[in-house]
């Protein structure tokens, strides 16, 4: 089902994130995402994530759909040209896929694949207004399409934490005029700092969900600090993950923070997206600890 | 080699805020100009009072040279809302850098032929797309500033304002963002509608 809808009746929408295997055994992703993901509304499924090839995101969102989970397509521009994105709409549509994040996609260069051909033919804005004409029956060389047109929730990424915040802004109004229905941000640390982002973003009336990554050890976030963009995790954060290497270790940390960050922020936002990069199994009991379950 | 082709006259004439200052370049013998076309067209603003004056030179893609030409009509710049140039990709940004407070607008697109590129500085870069973007985006090439070529604002991937793929190097929609607010321009990127490049080239479009 969209989750567009669900934003639209007024649902705390709650969605996390799983990645295809780097091969063609789909059982794990299925198995976990079945057991700790079935309570929350739906599943994005990442498409290359941060350049590394893995499998396509529209087979797994197949088999999540089949396993009765709301799959949500990521989509993003680095490696197909126009023809082979709205192909792979279609493919979706056709199997009910009707969620879709549109993203640019990192640079080829960023992953495992340093020297394959970086595509970007359309880019984030240009593959929502792709969207938006296929569902009018068009596809973008301007050619009808034929039987019925597909209709997607159409969705995009938003880093409010980012140093350029005015820059991520104007892109974000480029995506709204571009059709995008709602908004899942980066990785959210600084509540401070994401809260005044919210505060010039609400003008724009459409639903943002919170973007969570469960901080592992104080290793992990100096390195985020230092390599990925929008991303800034105070120290005091740091400090805290740093201060009992056990309890980091098996997660109890992480999850307390996160579940603070969530609470924090909850009233400012319409929804939850969380980034579990491996830690699916303690989604359920940071939702608890954050009063949403 | 390359073509610059005039941009259609009513885009043209839209770019024109107020008056215009013209520049045209001959410099380069490798580049195909429309100077008939661009003459009738200039002449036919400047009888409608929409011009402070011309200025036709060469080689305004080297900046000690441009600086130069662009002096002695220091005044007449100073009088124009907008300054219209009429050479490729290169020359434009050149200008819009050295005029940086003012409203510089790309009259022509510039195409790629096979063949010697014509002999330009190495301060920037025109890949020449066909579809000249520098007057959505402040006179900076998002072709050439930025490393995905993105038509539409910047990716999510900038930190501390330098690119993703290489950290020496400042991002160009960053640029753009600051040169816009810096000419009063952002609104430009809120009203242009979305863009989806045009890889058709010179030869193609005009095969019928
Ligand atoms: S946008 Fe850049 S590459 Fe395209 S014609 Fe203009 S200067 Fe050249
Ligand atoms: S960081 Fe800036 S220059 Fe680099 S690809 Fe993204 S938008 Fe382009």
């Amino acid at each position: 089902m969209r989750i567009s809808e669900l934003f639209e009746r007024g649902e705390f929408v709650i969605t996390a994130e799983v990645g295809p295997p780097k091969g063609t055994n789909i059982d794990k992703v299925i198995e976990e995402a079945k057991e700790y993901l079935s309570g929350i509304h739906a599943v994005n499924v990442t498409d290359n994530q941060s350049s590394v090839m893995r499998m396509s995101s529209l087979p797994v969102c197949i088999a999540l759909k089949q396993a009765g989970l709301n799959p949500i397509l990521q989509m993003t521009c680095r490696d197909r040209n126009r023809m082979a994105i709205e192909g792979d709409l279609l493919g979706a549509a056709c199997f009910g896929i009707d969620n879709v994040l549109a993203l640019t996609g990192d640079h080829p260069t960023l992953g495992d694949h340093p020297t394959a051909k970086p595509v970007f033919d359309l880019d984030s804005v240009s593959l929502l207004h792709c969207m938006c004409q296929l569902e009018s029956g068009k596809d973008l060389g301007g050619n009808d399409l034929v039987g019925d047109f597909p209709k997607f929730a159409k969705g995009a990424v938003v880093s409010p934490c980012s140093d350029s915040v005015d820059a991520q802004l104007a892109k974000m109004e480029r995506k709204i005029m571009a059709g995008c229905e709602f908004f899942q941000t980066q990785a959210v640390y600084d509540t401070d700092k994401f809260l005044s982002f919210m505060e010039k973003a609400k003008q724009f009336g459409k639903p943002i969900q919170l973007g969570i990554v469960i901080p592992k050890n104080a290793g992990m976030c100096r390195y985020m600090n230092k390599n990925v963009a929008g991303i800034s995790i105070p120290d005091s954060i740091i400090d805290e993950l740093a201060a009992d290497k056990e309890k980091a270790k098996s997660g109890e940390t992480g999850v307390a923070i996160a579940a603070r960050i969530i609470r924090e922020c909850k009233d400012a936002v319409q929804g939850l997206h969380i980034m579990a990069m491996g830690w699916e199994s303690k989604v359920p009991g940071l939702l608890e600890q954050a009063g949403l379950k | 080699m390359l073509i610059t082709q005039l941009k259609d006259r009513e885009i043209i004439e839209s770019l024109i805020c107020g008056k215009a200052f013209v520049i045209n370049c001959h410099g380069c013998k490798e580049v195909f100009f429309d100077e008939k076309g661009a003459n009738e067209l200039q002449k036919e603003l400047m009888e409608a009072g929409k011009l402070t004056g011309i200025l036709t030179t060469d080689y305004i893609c080297n900046p000690e040279n441009m600086k130069l030409r662009l002096e002695r009509y220091a005044k007449q710049i100073e009088e124009a809302d907008t300054v219209l140039v009429f050479s490729c990709g290169v020359g434009v940004q050149t200008v819009s850098e050295y005029l940086a407070d003012k409203r510089v607008c790309a009259a022509c697109d510039t195409f790629a032929l096979p063949g010697y590129q014509g002999v330009t500085p190495l301060e920037y870069d025109c890949d020449q797309c066909g579809e000249c973007y520098l007057n959505l985006t402040g006179g900076i090439c998002p072709i050439t500033a930025c490393s995905k070529s993105l038509v539409n604002g910047q990716c999510g991937g900038a930190k501390d304002g330098k690119c993703e793929v290489n950290h020496d190097m400042e991002c160009g929609w960053e640029r753009i963002q600051r040169r816009l607010a810096q000419v009063g321009r952002l609104d430009v990127l809120k009203k242009c509608p979305v863009q989806v490049r045009n890889y058709a080239t010179y030869k193609d479009i005009n095969k019928e």
